[in-house]
This record gives structure tokens, C-alpha cells and sequence, in this order.
């Protein structure tokens, strides 16, 4: 159902704004937007220039509010707890963020803190900031554009996702030790890292950037 | 506007144009910054090449303790041990946990070092050319940018424990300081792949053979 449709050549004539650049090798093309379920890839390097996807702002705000809900709702619950010839414990996401706390190690736990939950947070306030006025035809809100790059620069950073592959780790790791139980918020991050890897799918971001530029003419 | 010649793909650069890389939109040669986005334009950046090295050195440089010292300290009653990257990993393996074990040594061991030879690869070739095709040197970088974040799984993996294993004389996890040095190496590592300017790849290969029409 997807097909791919190579993008067109840039045509002798073409007004600047219609042209577009590959972000990978500079080839220079007529930006077309392809049918639904189609996209736009560089016939130089394959790198996917375009993929618009039917509806794709409405579930993404969908997608992206869950996101935000699960992450400050598996602040608060615990995470796991463990249980040792009597002795017992449990931890939140925030313990965990926050275990690095002699000297220098505080550095870390404002890194970890960082990448799990305030950057991904930050993304997904940034991404509805942007988004909903234009799923709902309004005028986008001031500085849509920054909020836009700052999400799409900030990427990189939320490693959520990441994070719930180092639980299942540290489970087998300590498995000799104690035994573990899981807490609400576990299972809370694992929907949202689902969630997380739907959304980055959704996003074309040539389009997101096209409706902000028509808004403003 | 001549922006194109019959049979021949034209690049930003050659139409005199700029391309931004954050939205893909043109704009003429020389303008500072792109005016849907708001990023900095350069149509060849220049200095990517110092600043991928500057970055790789201190990525380079963090590795190396990150190594040698302990990650994990962990104590129980009966014994205390500092485990190393590598170490804890064969200790794993030698409790049977083998699929575990794998994955701290790809994501730790095998992805870094992976990474520091694969941008090296691409920043000495951009300058001196080489016989691999643009496209899979292309297919290299977006590789290196896509898997260079997932090696913060270890960083992670002593941060939970160490705030879950805490039962007081039975059994205690604490972050040795490699953990730092660890997670320094990694920001650096992907610093130095973004700052890469894969446009580079792709010139080097129009210079060599310019005008040849498909
Ligand atoms: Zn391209």
C-alpha cells in the first residue's frame, strides 16, 4: 500500500518555494506532495524527503497527549520493589533519576533525570503547542516555529524508550539477588515506549512545516 | 529562474541556492538564516570536520576510564565487588545469563567502538575520497546517528539499580565513576556524528566526476 514515489527533478522554472533541498546530499527537487500512504524519497542517497500520512495530526495528538499522562502518572506510582531475606525496597522513576548523589555523580542524575523525563515532556508540550492549532485550522500560536525546531532538535535526547530496555536489564541482572516486583509505573513506561516509537513514526515534518509557512501568508 | 539543465540533477549549491537542513526549504546563496525555520544557513559547513574531531577526541578520551574503572560497586554480606563494563558482562555470561550478557557488550562495547571507527571512517573519506559509494557511506551515517543514543542503556541500567538495590546489610548497588565517564563518552560521540555534514560525502563525489549525464 505504501509506494514509493521518486521526487522530481527540479524543472527548468520554479518558483524558489516550491523547490526543495535534500537535508542529506543537497539535491535539489520540485517538493510535491505524494498520495496518502505515499512518499517523496531522493533518488540520490533514498533519504525519505516526504510522507504525509492520513490524519496523522489528529493521532498524533492523540498519541502525544498519552505520552505526556503516562510520563508524569509513572512519576508517581512505584517503579519496582525488591525483596531480600526480609528486607525490602521499592523505587520510583524518580529515585531512580536521582540515585547518582555524591559529588560529581549529581551531574548524572540531572543527565538521567533529563533524557527520561524532562526532554521527552518538553517534546510533547512543544509538538501539541504546534500541532493543534493546525489540525483545528486556527492561526498558529506564536513562535510555533521555534517550538517546532527546539522539538525536532531535542529528538535525539529522549531516550525513554531507552530506558525501558535498561529495566528489563537490570531485572536479570539482580534476578540472583532478590526477587523483583513490578509496580504500576512499570507498566506504564512500557505502554509509553510503544506510544513514543508510533509517534516519531507519524511525524512528517516537511508537511508540519509547510502548513506553519501558509499560515503565516 | 535556470535552475536545471536537460538530464543533468542539480544540487542546491550548483543553482546558487542554500539549503537549510532542518526543513528542507531553499533559499538564495548567502542569506544567514532560513526564514520558515529559523536555523543557521550554510550551504558547506566548513568547519564541520574540526568540530566532528573535537568531539570524537573527547568522546575518544572519556572511553578510555570509562573502561577501567568500576561501573557498579555492588556489596552484600558477604562479599564486595566493582564490577567494569567488560566484567559485569562476563560475570552475567557466567551465570547464564547469555542474552543479557550480549547486550550490555553490543550496546556498550560493540556500538561505541563501532561508532568511533565508523565516523572516523566518513570524516577522513569526505576529505580524501574513497572507493565505497556515496550511498553506503550515506547509509553509514544514518546508522551511526540512529544506533549512537542506544548505548546510554548501561548509564541507565546502574542508575535503577543503584536506587532499587538499597537493603541495607543484605545487599546494597552503587555507581562506580565509570558511570560518568561512560555517559560523557557517549554525548560526545553523538555531538561529534551531528556535527558531521553529510553533504560532504556527496561533494566529493561530484567533484571527481563532474559532468557525467545519465
Ligand atoms: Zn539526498
Amino acid at each position: 500500500m505504501s509506494t514509493d514515489t521518486i521526487a522530481q527533478t527540479a524543472p527548468a522554472a520554479a518558483a524558489i518555494e516550491d523547490l526543495i533541498a535534500c537535508p542529506h546530499c543537497d539535491a535539489l527537487y520540485l517538493a510535491q506532495m505524494p498520495q496518502h500512504g505515499g512518499r517523496a524519497i531522493c533518488t540520490f542517497c533514498h533519504t525519505v524527503l516526504i510522507a504525509p500520512r492520513r490524519k496523522a495530526g489528529k493521532k498524533m495528538i492523540a498519541l502525544t497527549l498519552s505520552v505526556m499522562i503516562l510520563v508524569v502518572a509513572a512519576l508517581f506510582f512505584p517503579f519496582l520493589d525488591i525483596n531480600a531475606s526480609g528486607f525490602g525496597n521499592s523505587t520510583s522513576i524518580l529515585d531512580a533519576a536521582s540515585s547518582f548523589r555524591s559529588g560529581y555523580m549529581v551531574f548524572l542524575s540531572f543527565l538521567v533525570a533529563s533524557a527520561i523525563i524532562f526532554v521527552p515532556l518538553l517534546r510533547t508540550v512543544l509538538i501539541l503547542y504546534v500541532l493543534v492549532p493546525v489540525v483545528r485550522d486556527r492561526p498558529a500560536l506564536p513562535h510555533a516555529r521555534r517550538a517546532f525546531r527546539w522539538s525536532q532538535e531535542l529528538k535525539p535526547w529522549a531516550m525513554a524508550e531507552i530506558f525501558a530496555i535498561g529495566c528489563a536489564v537490570a531485572l536479570v541482572k539482580v534476578q540472583s539477588l532478590a526477587h523483583i516486583g513490578f509496580g504500576p509505573a512499570f507498566w506504564m513506561f512500557a505502554v509509553l515506549v510503544i506510544l513514543v516509537l508510533i509517534n516519531d513514526n507519524y511525524l512528517c515534518t516537511w508537511s508540519v512545516w509547510k502548513s506553519l509557512e501558509l499560515e503565516e501568508d | 529562474m535556470e535552475i536545471a539543465r536537460v538530464g543533468r540533477r542539480l544540487t542546491a549549491r550548483e543553482a546558487g541556492l542554500v539549503a537549510c537542513r532542518r526543513c528542507a526549504r531553499v533559499w538564495p546563496m548567502g542569506q544567514a538564516r532560513c526564514e520558515r525555520c529559523g536555523s543557521r544557513l550554510v550551504s558547506r559547513d566548513t568547519k564541520s570536520l574540526q568540530k566532528v574531531w573535537a568531539w570524537w577526541i573527547a568522546g575518544l578520551i572519556a572511553y578510555i576510564p570509562a573502561n577501567i574503572y568500576p561501573m557498579l560497586k555492588t556489596n552484600t554480606l558477604v562479599s564486595h565487588t566493582e564490577n567494569t563494563i567488560v566484567g559485569g558482562a562476563v560475570d552475567l555470561a557466567r551465570h547464564g545469563s547469555y542474552g543479557v550478557a550480549a547486550i550490555i557488550l553490543i550496546a556498550s562495547v560493540l556500538i561505541p567502538v563501532g561508532k568511533f571507527l565508523a565516523i572516523a571512517f566518513l570524516a577522513i573519506t569526505a576529505q580524501r575520497g574513497t572507493q565505497v559509494t556515496p550511498r553506503a557511506r550515506t547509509h553509514m551515517y544514518e546508522i551511526v546517528e540512529f544506533i549512537g543514543r542506544w548505548s546510554m542503556i548501561d548509564v541507565f541500567v546502574v542508575a535503577i539499580l543503584s536506587s532499587l538495590v538499597q537493603l541495607s546489610v543484605v545487599a546494597s548497588i552503587r555507581p562506580g565513576p565509570a558511570a560518568m565517564t561512560f555517559a560523557l563518552s557517549v554525548i560526545c560521540t553523538m555531538l561529534s556524528a551531528q556535527a558531521f555534514d553529510p553533504r560532504l560525502i556527496w561533494d566529493a563525489m561530484r567533484r571527481n566526476q563532474p559532468r557525467k549525464t545519465p
